[in-house]
């Protein structure tokens, strides 16, 4: 038992809704941190994994209460503790990294101010004596020039130093059990290989147990020893990382398991119906009940106990869960239609440069350009008719930036982008004929932003039909119900608000609008990233269903390099708003050639404790593109010399049909890289 | 028949949403106060000509500053007038001029706020420069000026204080109109190619109306405010119509042996300023608004 | 940081500028010019043109705006009609006496407003929060005349503790005219207090809701420490142009409040000009009173600029 280094009991947590019943956001949780161990607890958003990393500091968030249970710390609870006996343990005994290290550093003070606090309060050590440890310590996070960095300010450094930052405020009291609340979850992709293995470093480094909270299970899957899976304020499968990863007994699991895009499985990952319920929605019965398909008419009225299962060392809370234990299908994967690719061209972007530098009037007088290093530069791609491309990079690539300008939302600076062949879009919104417009249609990131407010559904979606179509009266009301019933949602959908819809349900919604044009073209701006897994599948087979009844051309920007995998044609990879390598998918993602695809597709992490990341460069992240030479001489490891400073790389072509821009003979890439 | 049908139900929409703003405004204590004191005062002014026991402006030399009695309830005032009359008719100018000039406020601030924050850069530095302009001549002293030179009448009255108080609202509908602009549902429909004047009137008045009329609720009790102190310094409305700001006014320098002229007014319109205030915070806080960190301009 | 702040400047002169041509063209366009408003029925004959010699308003308005313009800028406001004599003359004890009041209600304010905005928001729905908060709501109001005037009936005329009425000559020293101030100064520095403590309070919420307040507790750091290291500095900041704006806006109210005390300042003599219809001393007067809005706001957006970090940094990048 002394190994237990905090023991959660029986925990419930909840609030008082307006009519004054109790929900509960944690609902009887029990579990045990060892010492030295890494937990990591996986849940979509609203299943409670954060309110249960605070409570275990002891610290319930406004609004909330303990209803029941406790939290032992060195056998005593900390939810009963006043607040002088918990500034004593927290930061010392236990150290939380936070979400959004930039929101989470006081803007107004220094770093190494910051980092000062928590030594003067956690150690006795002396002046001197600290000022060198909190060098040691931002040596130890891997910070370049830790001397430097200690005398900025939070908003000076980049996302990945803000959290490296907080790792080294978090070790500062050398706490004995480290709470991470998805530390790596807004970063780029190889930034948050690097914080994890990091992370990692120093779990084996210091011994420190630490209980690592997130959405992300292929992060989860890189770091931790042990799993805990939350569904709906309950703990619904709880063992060793690789039996949960492998053998995943609880129905949420093995869906979830199956519903993440996986780099090395092409094909759309399946999707699970529905989405979590609400809290204090479910008042009898399984929580998962209304979406899962091995339930039987007992799921439906009596709770399931969290149930040991001693070959599998794991606790699963279900009836049924033998019937997924000889189950052995989770890396496998919707066939996807190859694209009917017709060889038709149908948009063209060639020697395209799109600038943010606005141009002064004495320069737009004399028709001078003056910036010579435009955000996006030379960009050549011609899209068939019925294919979906990809457009990959990470935030800074100019991947968005293409995809706005192609809309027409922002003008290009030079090039063209023809439509058709013949007819010219390079022109901004303005210029263009109704039916250009209606032939290009956006679809974004976060439908609560992309959906306005006021509208119900049935404005929302009759507003393209009206202006492209003139629709109106009985026809316009056909016309909707048609779109809803493509997007799998009911006619009883078009008086609902957006705030009444879930995060699927509103981005199908979005969807339906984009589809209301019958558009040639559909350009999607991360339309996934703002979903959880389970739902973001369910859009991706949507999008595909309805490409293949359609015929639509989609352009597809992402960051998720897994996500592209499943649902493109053909990739670009860009860095720096240049492009590095374009080709189609499966060439792209088996052999990637540019060493930048080959940094990018190193970083993925994969929710599997057997495939690790490959971390080939350093994540230095550059504001702005190099004025000449190859976009990424900046990180590049097989950079040959003045070459790659100076001169813009050539078009090759490689043995497996990829094209890249690089210096490096293609020969004698594949053998660097074998 | 079906267009009906949907027509009907939107209407029915709007109706029981200001209802459920209202009575999330009226759930709260000091939104019920508000509202209560609001609808009291509206509902006085409209029926205190019926219900005054005496005429407001017979003047009566015998019974000047008569003490509070049975007969007249509030006294009466240095020229033998009925206070209690007085004061249930005092709130009735100030009511009205103030109202319809925070319509007026609301409108041009309004417009102008939307379309600032609407076409941005260049157009809208001047604009601003020019608003924050007038807005560094202390609003008492161009008030005081417009009135001495062209009069007290209410049609100099209510577009002088619409203009003056509509400041305020231009720099709140702008920063609401920046914030939405900026959203994807307005990128998404100017991609679809809409109209500006459909962008507008279907994506951005909705989105920004509510900060506006919060706005304007605010500027109401404020303006009442400023009103009354014109009254007070004698540049409001013209005696004899009765009005709390030029009752104090008039019997402030007797008040030593006198004071129940003054406390009448004071309470009538002290309620009415809070009544509002009050009832702005509410429907502020219904809305989802912090009306609390703007400053007053 | 120097360009920023030459910019900041560069924008008030070209508001006060606007200020004078509003002001100008103003008085232009309304009806009657200064000497026939100010002569009313007399306004004919001899005395109409020597005071139209006097005020110049025989040559183009243009020019008159341009001579105008040229000696304010050397500090020369022109002649007081109701006075009979240079409105410099005029103005210099008044500004004294009004800077007197105002900065005794600042500096009583001010801090004040701190005080009781930070109480309330630390103490948020409770007792303290709720007590304070309805006695903000009442001092915010209520109108200065009332306010002003209830202090007289209950100060001055029940308890007889101070002098009501302000009688005092123009030109009296400091220390004369403390006593006489008092009552004032509580009227003007309750409404500025009432509205700068609840902008404080909702600044200070709203950093308390922050996730670096959320870090600074789970970081252990113990409770005053956390309000003064984390939450004032942050929750200020964004406070003092608000808060300037206010005391501007407010400025309005000390015209009415000296009007009430007799108090001989700036608001008194606002009123007094307007009633004599002395528009040159208006004219002085609005560019006066913009002046010193402009100056206060420019004083805050420097002071923000000075605190800032982020302000700071950008032009050491640079």
């Amino acid at each position: 038992m002394s190994d237990i280094i905090q023991k959660v009991k029986n925990l419930s947590i909840g609030f008082r809704s307006k009519k004054g019943e109790e929900i509960l956001i944690l609902r009887n949780i029990s579990t045990n941190i060892k010492k030295g161990e890494t937990v990591g607890i996986v849940g979509e958003s609203g299943s409670g994994k954060s309110t249960l990393a605070l409570a275990m500091m002891g610290y319930v968030k406004q609004g909330l209460y303990t209803i029941d249970g406790e939290c032992l710390f060195e056998s005593s609870n900390l939810l009963k503790k006043n607040n002088r006996e918990l500034e004593k343990i927290r930061g010392r005994k236990i150290a939380m990294i936070p979400q959004n290290a930039g929101q989470s550093l006081t803007p107004n003070l220094k770093i190494g101010y910051q980092i000062d606090e928590a030594l003067r309060l956690h150690t006795n050590l002396k002046n001197i004596d600290r000022d060198k440890r909190i060098s040691e310590l931002l040596k130890k996070v891997r910070l370049p020039s830790p001397e430097t960095i200690a005398l900025r300010y939070p908003h000076e450094l980049s996302g990945g130093q803000q959290q490296r930052v907080a790792v080294a405020m978090a070790l500062a009291g050398n706490p004995e059990l480290l709470l991470l609340d998805e530390p790596t979850t807004g970063l780029d992709v190889t930034t948050q290989a690097h914080v994890l293995e990091l992370l990692n470093f120093i779990a084996k480094d210091t011994g420190t147990s630490m209980v690592y909270v997130s959405h992300d299970l292929g992060a989860i899957a890189q770091v931790s020893d042990r799993i805990i899976v939350m569904y709906s304020g309950e703990i619904v499968l709880e063992g060793p990382s690789r039996s949960i990863l492998k053998k995943p007994i609880h129905p949420y699991t093995y869906g979830l398991l199956k519903s993440i895009p996986k780099l090395s499985l092409a094909g759309l990952p399946d999707s699970m119906p529905g989405s979590q319920p609400q809290p204090g929605s479910i008042l009898k019965g399984c929580s998962f009940f209304s979406r899962c398909n091995i339930g039987e008419d007992k799921c439906k009225n009596n709770s399931p106990e969290l149930e040991y299962i001693s070959d599998l060392k794991t606790s699963v809370r279900c009836f049924n869960y033998k019937s997924l234990k000889n189950k052995d299908d989770i890396s496998s994967s919707i066939s996807r239609n190859e694209a009917i690719i017709n060889e038709k061209e149908i948009l063209n972007l060639t020697n395209v440069s799109i600038s943010y530098a606005k141009q002064k009037l004495i320069d737009q007088i004399f028709n001078k350009t003056v910036d010579t290093n435009p955000t996006v530069k030379d960009i050549n791609i011609n899209i068939n008719k019925g294919e979906t491309i990809a457009l990959v990079g990470e935030s800074g690539s100019g991947k968005s930036t293409i995809l706005k300008s192609i809309a027409g939302l922002l003008k290009t600076k030079d090039g063209k982008i023809r439509f058709e062949k013949d007819r010219d879009l390079s022109s901004n919104l303005k210029q263009r004929k109704p039916n250009d417009l209606r032939a290009i249609q956006l679809i974004f990131q976060n439908p609560d932003e992309s959906l306005n407010p006021n509208h119900n559904v049935e404005e929302i979606l009759s507003q393209p039909l009206k202006l492209y179509f003139g629709l109106s009266g009985k026809e316009l009301n056909k016309n909707i119900i048609e779109l809803l019933e493509k997007v799998r949602l009911g006619e009883f959908y078009m008086s609902r608000y957006p705030r009444q819809l879930s995060g699927g349900e509103k981005q199908r919604v979005a969807v339906a609008r984009a589809f209301a044009a019958k558009p040639d073209i559909i350009l999607c701006d991360e339309v996934t990233s703002a979903l959880d897994v389970s739902v973001q599948a369910a859009v991706l087979n949507l999008l595909q269903k309805l490409k293949d009844d359609f015929g639509t051309t989609y352009i597809f920007v992402s960051h998720d390099l897994a996500v592209v995998r499943a649902i493109s044609d053909r990739v670009a990879v860009l860095y720096q708003g240049r492009l590095c390598e374009i080709g189609p998918s499966k060439n792209v993602y088996q052999f990637p050639s540019h060493p930048y695809t080959e940094v990018l597709l190193g970083a993925v992490l994969e929710p599997d404790p057997d495939i690790k990341p490959k971390l080939v460069a350093e994540d230095i992240v550059e504001e702005k593109p190099p004025e000449q030479g190859c976009s990424f001489q900046g990180r590049c490891s097989r950079i040959l010399g003045e070459k790659c400073k100076k001169e813009t790389p050539p078009w090759q072509i490689t043995k497996s049909g990829n094209a890249i821009k690089c210096h490096i003979n293609v020969n004698d890439l594949e053998k660097l890289q074998s | 028949m079906d267009i009906d049908k949907i027509s009907e139900e939107e209407q029915k929409n709007s109706l029981s949403k200001v209802l459920e703003v209202l009575k999330t405004m009226a759930s709260k204590p000091s939104g019920f106060i508000g509202l209560f004191i609001l609808v009291f005062h509206v509902v006085l002014a409209s029926v205190s000509p019926f219900l005054a026991p005496y005429d407001y402006k017979a003047i009566d030399p015998t019974l000047m500053l008569q003490a509070p009695s049975s007969e007249y309830w509030f006294g009466t005032d240095s020229l033998g007038r009925d206070v209690f009359t007085r004061t249930i008719m005092g709130g009735r100018t100030a009511l009205t001029i103030t109202f319809f000039g925070s319509l007026i406020a609301l409108l041009w601030g309004g417009l102008l706020g939307i379309f600032c924050g609407l076409v941005g850069g260049k157009i809208d530095d001047v604009v601003m420069r020019i608003v924050d302009a007038f807005l560094s001549i202390p609003w008492i002293l161009a008030m005081l000026l417009i009135v001495s030179l062209l009069g007290t009448s209410t049609e100099v009255l209510i577009p002088a204080l619409g203009f003056f108080y509509g400041k305020g609202i231009v720099r709140v509908a702008r920063a609401a109109t920046h914030d939405v602009i900026a959203k994807d549902f307005i990128v998404s429909a100017r991609a679809r190619g809409h109209s500006n004047m459909s962008i507008i009137w279907n994506e951005i008045i909705p989105n920004v109306r509510d900060a506006i009329l919060v706005e304007g609720a605010m500027r109401w009790s404020w303006m009442l405010l400023g009103f009354s102190s014109l009254s007070f310094l004698g540049f409001g409305v013209s005696p004899p119509t009765p009005d709390w700001g030029l009752m104090i006014s008039n019997a402030r320098g007797l008040m030593s042996f006198a004071y129940w002229a003054v406390i009448a007014p004071v309470v009538g319109l002290s309620s009415l300023i809070i009544g509002i205030n009050l009832t702005a915070d509410a429907f502020a806080k219904a809305l989802g608004i912090d009306r609390s960190t703007k400053a007053p301009v | 940081m120097l360009f920023l702040i030459i910019k900041r400047i560069l924008l008030g002169f070209i508001t006060l500028f606007i200020v004078s041509l509003i002001t100008f063209v103003g008085t232009e366009v309304l009806p009657g010019d200064a000497c026939t408003t100010y002569l009313e029925r007399e306004a004919y004959g001899a005395a109409l043109e020597a005071c139209y010699k006097r005020l110049g308003l025989d040559i183009p308005a243009y020019e008159r705006y341009l001579s105008w313009a040229y000696n304010v800028i050397q500090g020369d406001f022109g002649y007081s009609l109701s006075g009979q004599m240079p409105i410099n003359e005029v103005l210099g004890p008044r500004i004294k006496n009004s800077m007197v009041l105002a900065s005794a209600a600042i500096i009583i304010g001010i801090p004040l407003a701190l005080i009781l905005g930070i109480i309330t928001a630390l103490w948020r729905d409770k007792l303290p929060d709720l007590a304070i908060s309805t006695i903000t709501i009442f001092a915010m109001t209520i109108p200065e005349f009332i306010s002003a005037t209830l202090l007289i009936l209950i100060v001055a005329i029940w308890l007889q503790w101070l002098p009501g009425i302000v009688i005092v000559p123009t030109d009296v020293t400091f220390f004369e005219l403390l006593p006489n101030i008092i009552l004032p100064v509580i009227a003007i520095a309750m409404i500025m207090t009432a509205h700068m403590a609840r902008m404080v309070r909702s600044s200070v919420i709203q950093v308390m809701a922050s996730d670096y307040i959320q870090m600074a507790i789970l970081k252990g750091v113990p409770y005053w420490k956390m309000v003064f290291k984390h939450v004032l500095p942050n929750a200020l900041l964004p406070a003092i142009n608000v808060v300037a704006l206010t005391i501007a806006w407010l400025l309005g109210g000390v015209v009415v409040t000296e009007v009430v005390f007799n108090y001989p300042g700036l608001g008194r003599l606002v009123i007094e000009s307007i009633s004599n219809r002395d528009l040159p001393t208006v004219q002085a007067l609005a560019i006066i009173l913009a002046s010193i809005y402009v100056s206060i706001n420019l004083i805050a957006d420097l002071l923000t600029l000075a605190l800032n970090p982020r302000l700071k940094s950008l032009q050491i990048r640079k």
